[in-house]
């Protein structure tokens, strides 16, 4: 029965579309093995539930209407064609047991989503075409939304999206979730796709909305994989760092740096919300990179003001987080806490072992560092590296001013900033 | 199942370690018993080592007709050495073997899907 809501708006209809499509078009990659069929069937329906919902309202169970919208038109035109015949055939053996009048049926479609994920960040993929695939058909954001969102030409995005979807098909990249001993190896580049997409979302003017797209994301695997701390930590890194995000731009569009935010400003609701998956990832004490930089962040919510806050136990994360990942950004960022705690002059020591000279926040630390230590013109020298080297015109310009108050850690992410795209 | 070419690159001025020919044996045993199981599985199709590339010669119509020259076809440092043709149940699975034939012959392997193969 539809519910009491006629004149649903397209707005509306444009969230249940990123919130409801990549289950939809997961279930039917699932039925018809093709990715294509499956995108343009839930293109489909959607267009027809503009039409139907604005007259008779949203139906009890939109999701569901959708998938099973969706296949009945996908049905109705393979059996025009007769290559699309064959493929019904194969998809009735495979798939015998599947009843197009059910709506939904709630586990096999989580299913359906992870095999999904792992599919659109299969290793054999590119970074870019794991990025572009999970958000196009996950995320369900248009070509043209992926493509705006990493600076990219749509013509070139879609080249993109083609040629991965080939690929898929030619090579036949498996539709399956991985087996147990896989798992390590292949949740990998699952979080790190994730991940970027919230990274991107950050650092591009304009494409905030992939920080909520990250989010919703990381949400979706938390619910298909309760069982993997990293999965858990990715959601709360996310959150945490989410709760900031307004308070790092000024009006002017400036970069503010933590110690200087308005701390009242953060979102307490996703502090909460961060802060007790990560107490949850600590009693299961099978730590990872993004358990601990979710650690990191929570502690530095967790003080009303910066000077409170707890610099050795920051440092004592960033000591374990350098053991699981050894690399540059790590050290630098680990540098900075050290600092904090044992002087700027140690700091600079460790700072200028590293070799991350194209890497804007390096120049911004060593600019802080030698400022703090009386270095006025070394300091003046990295702020000009450091405005050089921005990856935003907000860091540029707050750079060139001088970065008063520069680099503090955790503003930046630890996992070395790689934009898809371009 | 779809075939897949698993090839196998070498790179020019590679030194190869002399060997006696026991320690040859010893050195192609596990890529011998690899081939075995690809066999017994049914997985094998095809497989085959080739000579270095200064072996090869180049045969083109042009407009005065037949042209044969001697060398490799592409000017680059590294070659196709080897190759195996198999049978797989999916991409997953050919990764599975070629990761194996990588360990036995230390050397990178790439995998590429036959078109048209596709079979259930």
């Amino acid at each position: 029965m539809p519910h009491a809501s006629p004149h649903v708006d397209e707005a509306q209809i444009g969230r249940i579309f990123r919130d409801e499509s990549g289950r939809s078009v997961a279930a039917l990659i699932r039925v018809f093995g093709d990715i294509d069929i499956a995108e343009d069937a839930v293109q489909e329906a959607f267009a027809i539930a503009v039409r139907k919902w604005a007259d008779d309202g949203l139906p009890p169970n939109p999701g569901g209407w959708i998938t099973t919208t969706a296949r009945t038109r996908a049905i109705d035109r393979l059996r025009r064609e007769s290559r699309g015949r064959e493929l019904l055939g194969e998809a009735a053996r495979t798939a015998a047991t599947d009843d197009p009048g059910v709506p939904e049926e709630v586990s096999p479609v989580q299913d359906d989503q992870l095999r999904l994920i792992f599919t659109c960040c299969h290793p054999a993929l590119s970074t870019e075409a794991q990025v572009a695939l999970t958000l196009r058909l996950l995320g369900g954001l248009s070509t043209t939304e992926v493509a705006r969102s990493f600076l990219v030409a749509e013509p070139a995005m879609a080249q993109r999206l083609v040629r991965a979807k080939r690929k898929i098909k030619a090579a036949r990249i498996p539709y399956r979730v991985p087996d147990d001993h896989e798992l390590p190896e292949r949740l990998q580049p699952v979080l790190a796709v994730v991940y970027l997409v919230y990274t991107a979302g950050l650092a591009t003017p304009g494409a905030a909305a992939l920080c909520s797209d990250a989010i919703r994301l990381a949400r979706t695997l938390a619910t298909l994989m309760p069982d993997e701390p990293e999965v858990a930590g990715l959601l709360a890194l996310t959150l945490l760092t989410e709760a900031r995000r307004r308070s790092r731009i000024r009006p002017d569009g400036t970069l503010v740096v933590l110690g200087e935010q308005d701390r009242r400003t953060w979102d307490r609701a996703l502090i909460a919300e961060g802060q007790a998956i990560v107490r949850r990832c600590l009693r299961r004490n099978q730590p990872g990179p993004y358990q601990l930089q979710a650690a990191i962040n929570a502690v530095h919510a967790d003080t009303a003001t910066a000077d409170q806050t707890d610099w050795p136990q920051i440092l004592a994360l960033y000591d374990q987080l350098l053991t699981v990942a050894p690399t540059p950004v790590v050290a630098l960022n680990r540098a900075i806490a050290v600092g904090e705690v044992h002087g700027a002059a140690e700091a600079l020591a460790m700072v200028d072992e590293l070799d991350l000279d194209d890497y804007c926040p390096f120049h911004a630390t060593r600019a802080d560092l030698l400022r703090r230590l009386g270095r006025d013109r070394e300091a003046a020298d990295a702020y000009r590296r450091a405005a050089r080297t921005a990856p935003t015109d907000a860091e540029r310009t707050f750079f060139e001013r001088g970065g008063r108050g520069a680099a503090r850690p955790s503003a930046q992410p630890a996992v070395e900033r790689r934009r898809p795209g371009g | 199942m779809t075939h897949y070419l698993l090839s196998v690159h070498t790179v020019d001025g590679e030194v190869r370690p002399s060997m006696t020919e026991e320690e040859m044996r010893l050195a192609y045993q596990p890529l011998a018993d690899l081939e075995e199981e690809m066999k017994s599985t049914g997985t094998w199709v095809f497989s085959g080592r080739l000579h270095d590339p200064d072996t090869a010669t180049v045969v083109r119509t042009t407009d005065r007709g037949v042209l044969t020259t001697d060398g490799p076809f592409a000017e680059s440092k590294d070659h196709l050495g080897g190759f195996y043709v198999i049978r797989a149940r999916d991409l997953d699975d050919a990764l599975s073997w070629a990761s194996r034939v990588t360990a036995a012959v230390g050397k990178p392997i790439e995998v590429r899907p036959f078109s048209g193969t596709s079979e259930d």
